[in-house]
Formats: structure tokens, C-alpha cells, sequence
């Protein structure tokens, strides 16, 4: 019998901190078994070793936030069977999305001496507004087991086991007393997509979404309950505008407080 | 005379660095007219959607600037904001917070030595192919890697973007339990690094010195880490809120990332290489004969070798979170209370990379109205392209091939991040 040829898995990275792809790195156990299962065949972080499209799997890092890379996720598009984007950055926009609530020309003049060297789009933008993207993984970073599993998962043809559910399910499970009703503390865990395992949580601070929204989140009543407990406008848009402040469900609760 | 071929040294997207960028470097009549270490990674603008935010954000949005050094980001940031406020943070939350900094330099380090850098000397593209020869070492290098990873962990919650550390302190602190399980596989990283350091000596280095300004933090007790004064081998002394006093950022049309300069000198050079070469004093006398017996001096000048530094700093890390750990008692309150008032306030911490420096002008609530941060990265690209200038003009008869992969490792030297400097880069050499 002829040995099927190894998928050939691609890492691409747009504007980010690297840290999603880091992730892949950073499962030490598992990563000489990963190389094993596939052909890494385009992955500048870890290789100079660059093998020709097209892709079985691609998985894409970062918001697009220039119009060359609008232009280079198309191709990237076209190269790869299944395109799974990784990470608060591609699946939201990612913190750089802050930009997206101000003057862009404003703030190139901010940071820049030049800034007439600058070339970027007014908003950073997920890759599913640019392309059909099969999967979105969650979180800032990604849970590098989420990222196994996701793997695995099509690697074998299957859907991954990954929760829509809230982060407080998961505190549940682990026995985390409540930071909002023990300790009045804010936490958008009640509308943050579960993942990490109740982290923040577990270590006694509010979540802040950094999974993002969960599935049908109620931010609206979460919010009210917030402001009746004295919590100002301004304090609720810094909470709903963090990592994920371009995700729909948060970007018009913080809206909604302007 | 006959006149050589004009070349042109080019790539296009550099590998094994951490973020966008690429070389270009034209060669004519056997001079080097042009080089330019290029940074494409779009720009993020950090500084500029920071204002209007709170200051307790701060670790974890500057945070997401790099997920390679992510606890510099949070430490000179915090530091910064206890600058503004009066606030004093000491003792072992202090020393706390050196702990998840030297989980960072593990991490960062193993993975520079193991999977970035040592492919380039044993002539393979990756830690992967090393691994089909050289398992062994592979696994020895993540497995140091790994425990850097727990370490950060326990203390911060995560390795990428740790959510614990907070400006005064911890949200809260590990307790006695968690940490001392760590200490015997400190003892096996702390045994794995000097390995790391006897073979990463046996390397052939090209032979090449530059009389760089080295410049770090340096401290009285302390090899630094977390904090000190800013010092030169060239005689800068200064505090940190004297930073923008000596060093400016300049913005060129090639990269999105700003280049530092010593105003009135010139470039100059940050992370393990100036932090070794000016604090030699201060490593234990363990990490002092390792870099002994491996061939060092008090000073290195040849950034080739600057992978031996970061393995001496890798154990000198792992002997400093032993020692950190058999002494720890938990504190009674895992942070400082902040009160805001207005003013402004410096940070300047270690990453991995260098110094990075973090200064805030705040409001009277506490609301962020200004922000600079200068990465290590854009600290040092002057340097990288003033070493790429002299590295070409010496190696110019080497062919196309070598000389290209040379100039490459000539960049990962620096083990530069190429996200902290856009807030960084891209090799092309052309001959004409
Ligand atoms: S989602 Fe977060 S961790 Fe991932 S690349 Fe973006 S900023 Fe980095
Ligand atoms: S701490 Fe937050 S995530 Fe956990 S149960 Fe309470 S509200 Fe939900
Ligand atoms: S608790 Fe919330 S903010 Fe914390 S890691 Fe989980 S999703 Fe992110």
C-alpha cells in the first residue's frame, strides 16, 4: 500500500504579538509528536524552510490592518484547504482594534515622527471579514490544548470539542468562589466564551474577556446590573472595549454606554 | 582593475525571529552602499490607544505588544505607574515578581538558544531537523523551556500574556505549596543549562568584534533584572527618569519600527551581550565559571557568541529561581493599594532582549494621557544594521549563499522581535 503523504500545515501571521503561534511552540510535550503528524511546511517563526502551497491546513495569526495585507490574506485563502484564523487578533480584531473607536491620522501623527511613512486601513479587522474562515479559535492567547485539540480534531476529520458556553460554567466546575457576588469585583465572565478554565477568576481578579463574547451573550443586563451597583459609563466602555472590543456582541454594548 | 560582480543580499521575510521583517543589503565595486534591516510588521499603535484608559490596564494591554517577553511589558509598565504614584514596591513581592521574570528569561532563552538560533551554526532550518539528528538535545532544550513555562504559571497564571501581575503587585500570590515542587526541576534546568552552555562554546564563530556602547540597567546587590541605574561601558550613568535626556528615536521611511540612538554617540547596544559585559560582578560564581570555562571574557564584543551569554543568563536564571523560591514566604498582602494622583512616571526593566523603557503622563483619576515605550528591538537596529555593514564589508568574497544566511544569523544574534518594535523586520542585499 502507498503511504499517504503527510497534510502540509501553514502558520501565517498578521498584525500581532506572536504570541498565538508561540502557543504551537510552547507545547513542548506535544510539538516533535505534531512534527511527526504533519509537514510543517511553512512556518517562518520556527523554520527558514519554506515548502510551495497549496496548504491542507492553514492556520492564521492577527488582524488585518493594511491594505496589502487584505490583498495577501486572499492568497493565503487560495493556497489552503481549511483556513482555522487563531486567536483574539484574527477572530476579533484584536486589542489593536482599539484604533478602530479613534482617528487613525491622528494617532500615526501620535506615535510617528513621519508619518507620511505609514501606510494602514482605519480599522484592524478579523479575517473572516476578508475571507471564509472554517474555524475561529478563541482567546488571547489561544489555550495551547484548545489549539491541540483543534488540530486533532481536523487532522482526523472531525469537529472540534471546543465550549460556547461561559466562563462562570467553568468556575462551577472548579469549585472558584464568585468574584462578582463575593467580592463586588467586575467580571465579564458571564458573557465570555469558556476555554481558559475560569483563570482569572481563579486567581482572585474579574474576567476581562479575553476569550471574547460567549454564544447569545446578555451584555445588556449584565451592564444594567453593573451601573445600578454604581459602576460609571466610562468605567463600563474600558470593560467592554479591551482584547475584544470589535467583537459584535461587546463593541455594541460599549456603543451603547458612549 | 577589474571590478567584482555587484551583489545584492535580499530576503525577503526573515526567519526564526518573532515578527515581520527582512534584509537588504547592495554591494557595488566591492563596497557595501546600502543596508537595511526592514521591519513590515504593520504598526499597532499601543501608544496612542492607551490615552484615555486606566492606568491599572496597563500590564495587560502593553502586555499584548509581544507574547515572547509579555512580563517586561508588565513589570516596566507597573513600575512606571508606582513611579506616578509615590508607590514603593518591595520585599517579596518584589522579589516575587523577579521570579516570573526569570520564568521569562527561561522561556525566552531556551527558546532563542534551542529552536531560533543553534540551527544557524549546525547548518539546519529549524530545531525540528536538529531533532531528527539530535533528539536528545531537542528535548533537553525544551524541557527547559518547559519548566520556564511552569514557573510563569504558577506566579502569573499563564506563560503568554500571565494575568496575574498587577501594577502594585499580584492580584494573588502563590503560596509556599505551589512554588517548592518547582525547586527540584529548577535543579535539573539549572544542570541542563550549564550542559547548554558547554555546547552552544563548541560552536564555530565567525570571527568578528565591534567596539560597541553597551548599554543596561545595573544594580548594587542584583545581577539586574527588575531594576537599577542606566549605565554604559562608554561612561553613561544616569537614573532612568534621565532616558529621554541620552536617547532618541528616529523614524525612517525602510521600517515601521523607530531606531534609538545615543544622542551625540550614535547606536548602541542592549540585552544578554551588554548586560553580562557590564555586570559580570554580578552573577554567582557558579554562572561566572561556566562562562569561564566556555571561553568568555568579563566583556564580549562578538555578537556571534552572544547564544553562549543567553545560555549563561538561562543558568543563571534557573540558580537565581531556586534561591528565590527556598526563601520565599508568602506576604501578607499580594499587592500595594494604589491611590492615583497626576503626574508622570518611568519604568525600565531587563526582557530578554534589553532594556525596555515605559514612561506615563497621568490624570488626576489615574486616566492615561500619554504614553511612550521604547522595546529593546528598536533600541538595537541601528546596531544590527551597523553589524550587518561591517560583517558584509569583512565576509564580502563569501558566496551569495553563505553570505545571505550569515547576515540572517548576523539579525537572530539579537534575537530580535520584530512585533515589540512596531509596536519590527526585513533582509535584502543587493549587488548591482
Ligand atoms: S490574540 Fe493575543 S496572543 Fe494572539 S496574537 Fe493577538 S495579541 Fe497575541
Ligand atoms: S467569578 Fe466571574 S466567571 Fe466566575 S462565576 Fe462569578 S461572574 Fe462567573
Ligand atoms: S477569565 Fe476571562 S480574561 Fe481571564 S483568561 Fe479566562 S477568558 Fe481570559
Amino acid at each position: 500500500m502507498k503511504k499517504k503523504a503527510k497534510p502540509k500545515l501553514a502558520v501565517w501571521k498578521f498584525s500581532s504579538c506572536d504570541g498565538c503561534q508561540l502557543s504551537i511552540l510552547d507545547c513542548e510535550d506535544e510539538l516533535l509528536a505534531v512534527a511527526d503528524a504533519v509537514h510543517i511546511a511553512n512556518f517562518p517563526e520556527a523554520s527558514r524552510a519554506v515548502v510551495k502551497g497549496p496548504y491542507d491546513i492553514s492556520l492564521v495569526e492577527g488582524s488585518i490592518t493594511t491594505p496589502h495585507d487584505a490583498e495577501r490574506i486572499h492568497g493565503i485563502r487560495r493556497q489552503s484547504k481549511l483556513l482555522i484564523s487563531i486567536g483574539a487578533c484574527a477572530t476579533a480584531g484584536g486589542i489593536q482594534a482599539l484604533k478602530n473607536f479613534c482617528d487613525v491620522k491622528e494617532f500615526i501623527s501620535a506615535v510617528y515622527a513621519s508619518p507620511e511613512y505609514i501606510h494602514t486601513l482605519s480599522k484592524s479587522t478579523p479575517i473572516s471579514d476578508h475571507v471564509k474562515v472554517d474555524f475561529e479559535l478563541r482567546g488571547c492567547p489561544v489555550d495551547k490544548y484548545q489549539l491541540v485539540e483543534v488540530l486533532n480534531a481536523f487532522l482526523n476529520g472531525r469537529k472540534p470539542n471546543t465550549p460556547h458556553y461561559s466562563v462562570c460554567i467553568e468556575c462551577k466546575r472548579r469549585g472558584v468562589v464568585c468574584r462578582m457576588v463575593a467580592h463586588d469585583q467586575i467580571c465579564l465572565g458571564p458573557v465570555t466564551q469558556a476555554g481558559c478554565n475560569a483563570l482569572c477568576p481563579s486567581y482572585d481578579r474579574g474576567c476581562f474577556g479575553c476569550f471574547g463574547p460567549k454564544e447569545t451573550p446578555n451584555t445588556s443586563s449584565i451592564a444594567e446590573y453593573w451601573s445600578k451597583k454604581g459602576i460609571s459609563n466610562r468605567d463600563l466602555i474600558r470593560t467592554f472595549r479591551g482584547i475584544n472590543a470589535y467583537a459584535k456582541e461587546f463593541r455594541l454594548e460599549s456603543e451603547s454606554h458612549e | 582593475m577589474s571590478k567584482l560582480p555587484a551583489k545584492i543580499v535580499k530576503v525577503d521575510y526573515l526567519a526564526r525571529v518573532e515578527g515581520e521583517g527582512g534584509l537588504f543589503i547592495r554591494v557595488k565595486d566591492n563596497e557595501v552602499k546600502d543596508v537595511k534591516f526592514r521591519i513590515f510588521e504593520p504598526p499597532r499603535f499601543f501608544e496612542a490607544f492607551m490615552r484615555g484608559r486606566d492606568y491599572s490596564e496597563a500590564p495587560d494591554i502593553t502586555a499584548r505588544i509581544c507574547g515572547i517577553c509579555p512580563v517586561a511589558y508588565q513589570m516596566s509598565s507597573s513600575q512606571a505607574m508606582e513611579d506616578a504614584f509615590g508607590v514603593q514596591v518591595d520585599g517579596q513581592l518584589r522579589t516575587l515578581r523577579r521570579l516570573l521574570y526569570c520564568g521569562e528569561w527561561i522561556e525566552s532563552h531556551a527558546l532563542h538558544v534551542y529552536m531560533l538560533h543553534a540551527p544557524d551554526f549546525l547548518g539546519y532550518e529549524d530545531a525540528i531537523q536538529i531533532a531528527s539528528k539530535y533528539p536528545e538535545i531537542v528535548k533537553r532544550g525544551l524541557e527547559i523551556k518547559k519548566i520556564g513555562n511552569e514557573l510563569m504559571t504558577i506566579v502569573g497564571g499563564r506563560e503568554i500574556h500571565p494575568i496575574n501581575p498587577r501594577v502594585g503587585g499580584f492580584h494573588r500570590t502563590p503560596l509556599e505549596r505551589e512554588l517548592k515542587p518547582m525547586i527540584e526541576k529548577l535543579k535539573w534546568a539549572l544542570n541542563a543549562s550549564l550542559e547548554t552552555v558547554k555546547w552552544t562554546s563548541t560552536f564555530n564563530f565567525p570571527d568578528f568584534e565591534y567596539d560597541y556602547e553597551f548599554v543596561s540597567l545595573r544594580h548594587p546587590e542584583e545581577y539586574p533584572i527588575t531594576g537599577g541605574r542606566l549605565v554604559s561601558n562608554k561612561g553613561l550613568d544616569i537614573s532612568v527618569q534621565d532616558y529621554e535626556k541620552h536617547f532618541q528615536e528616529i523614524h525612517f521611511e525602510h521600517a515601521n519600527a523607530l531606531h534609538s540612538e545615543h544622542i551625540g554617540v550614535g547606536p548602541y547596544h542592549v540585552g544578554p551581550l551588554a548586560r553580562y559585559s557590564l555586570n559580570f560582578d554580578k552573577l554567582s560564581s557558579k554562572t561566572q565559571k561556566a562562562a569561564r570555562e566556555a571561553g568568555l571574557g568579563k566583556q564580549c564584543f562578538n555578537p556571534f557568541k552572544s547564544i553562549i551569554v543567553r545560555s549563561v543568563e538561562l543558568a543563571y536564571a534557573c540558580e537565581e529561581s531556586i534561591r528565590i523560591i527556598e526563601q520565599y514566604k508568602r506576604p501578607e498582602k499580594s499587592f500595594i493599594e494604589i491611590k492615583p494622583k497626576q503626574g508622570t512616571g518611568y519604568g525600565c526593566t531587563e526582557a530578554p532582549r534589553g532594556i525596555l523603557y515605559h514612561r506615563y503622563r497621568l490624570a488626576n483619576d489615574g486616566t492615561i494621557l500619554e504614553a511612550k515605550i521604547v522595546p529593546p528591538t528598536s533600541q538595537n537596529q541601528k546596531t544590527i544594521e551597523t553589524d550587518l555593514y561591517h560583517f558584509v564589508k569583512k565576509n564580502i568574497s563569501l558566496p551569495e549563499d553563505k553570505l545571505t544566511w550569515q547576515c540572517e544569523q548576523a539579525v537572530r544574534n539579537y534575537d530580535p522581535c520584530i512585533s515589540c518594535a512596531t509596536h519590527f523586520l526585513k533582509l535584502e542585499i543587493e549587488h548591482e
